[in-house]
């Protein structure tokens, strides 16, 4: 006589296995991703300079893969949000990252993304997280290249781990698809 | 050498007043004479316009707002500034685009941050605020931190 499994272990071990092969996939295709961001620099005000910088040959943002900016928000993934955002630009900016290719990521970039910075007045903004939601905010007012890359980095491993917003909500809705035949409890 | 045409609008313009401020002309011209004022200064070869703007004396018993306009000749080389004191009841100013059209913009940025309505402009809009806004945010009595925001992201809760 070998050895025996009863249904319940059966079944528990298959849901393990699509478990696994689930996350052996999503961890190619997040590699894929991280080395490969498509960015929109949403350039608006003297931060600006220091992304320049960044995306020059001197720090070099190509050597993280994510050298190649795309000026329109449908082909790109990575939306960097550089400089102050005004109160008047909230619905713009909202529409571009809607438009945007999921799965999709937000850098702050600057002091005046991240928070406001130094306006506390009636047109600006109190940071981009207002209207999108922001993975990684850089500090800074412009922030050095140095702390762009680190941002980047850190971004990089945020998708890995699948801890992007984007992907964690992604994560949210197959789950809640998959329960869908449970009963509601009210 | 603004001193001469500054003698000459105050001896033309009875109700005109100068004030000496620096090296700076600068005349206070009431509101009902406005448009004669700058005719009279057009054709005087003030031909470029400089800035026009508001400024609030809060406080102030009567003439809380006054408007500032600044000429400029190029042939001359002079300037002149010119002040017409408003009340905050009754906020309007004529414009004075038809004499220099390049105040057509300043004048509708002083009605956006002021809310000084300026009489017989062409296209009286705001222009650096959005439309939904309410009040003029330059005015002194404006919250210093008050937003008016046009949109705002629901809160994710639960991820
Ligand atoms: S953080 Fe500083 S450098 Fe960057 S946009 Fe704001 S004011 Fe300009």
């Amino acid at each position: 006589m070998g050895v025996e499994f009863s249904t319940s272990q059966l079944e528990s071990a298959a849901i393990w296995a699509k478990k696994i092969k689930k996350s052996r996939t999503s961890n190619a295709f997040n590699w894929g991703r991280k080395h490969s961001l498509f960015t929109y620099p949403f350039v608006t005000a003297c931060c600006g300079m220091e992304f320049m910088s960044v995306a020059g040959p001197k720090y070099d943002i190509a050597r993280f893969g994510a050298e190649f900016p795309r000026f329109s928000p449908r082909q790109s993934d990575l939306l960097m949000i550089v400089g102050t955002i005004t109160e008047r630009q909230g619905p713009v900016l909202h529409r571009i990252y809607e438009q945007m290719t999921e799965p999709k990521w937000v850098v702050a970039f600057g002091v005046c993304a991240s928070t406001g910075g130094f306006y506390q007045n009636y047109s600006v903004m109190p940071g981009a997280d207002q209207v999108v939601p922001v993975d990684v905010y850089i500090p800074g007012c412009p922030p050095r290249p140095e702390q762009v890359l680190d941002a980047l980095i850190m971004l990089q491993e945020r998708i890995q781990e699948s801890r992007g917003h984007n992907q964690m909500l992604e994560i949210r809705r197959t789950t809640v698809k998959e329960n869908t035949h449970l009963p509601v409890v009210s | 050498m603004s001193q001469a045409l500054v003698t000459e609008l105050m001896d033309r313009f009875e109700q005109v007043t100068s004030v000496s401020m620096g090296q700076d002309a600068v005349v206070i011209v009431p509101r009902d004479i406005l448009l004669d004022v700058a005719g009279f200064l057009k054709e005087k070869n003030m031909d470029a316009p400089v800035a026009c703007t508001v400024i609030d004396w809060l406080g102030k018993a009567n003439a809380r707002f006054e408007v500032v306009y600044q000429l400029r000749s190029t042939t001359q080389g002079y300037r002149l500034r010119m002040k017409t004191p408003l009340d905050s009841e009754d906020l309007v100013c004529p414009s004075l685009t038809e004499f220099w059209s390049g105040f057509n913009w300043q004048e509708r940025e002083a009605y956006d941050m002021y809310g000084v309505v300026f009489e017989g402009h062409p296209d009286l809009r705001r222009i650096l605020m959005y439309e939904e806004f309410s009040g003029h945010p330059l005015r002194k009595d404006y919250p210093k931190d008050k937003r008016q925001p046009l949109i705002r992201r629901k809160a994710v809760t639960n991820v």
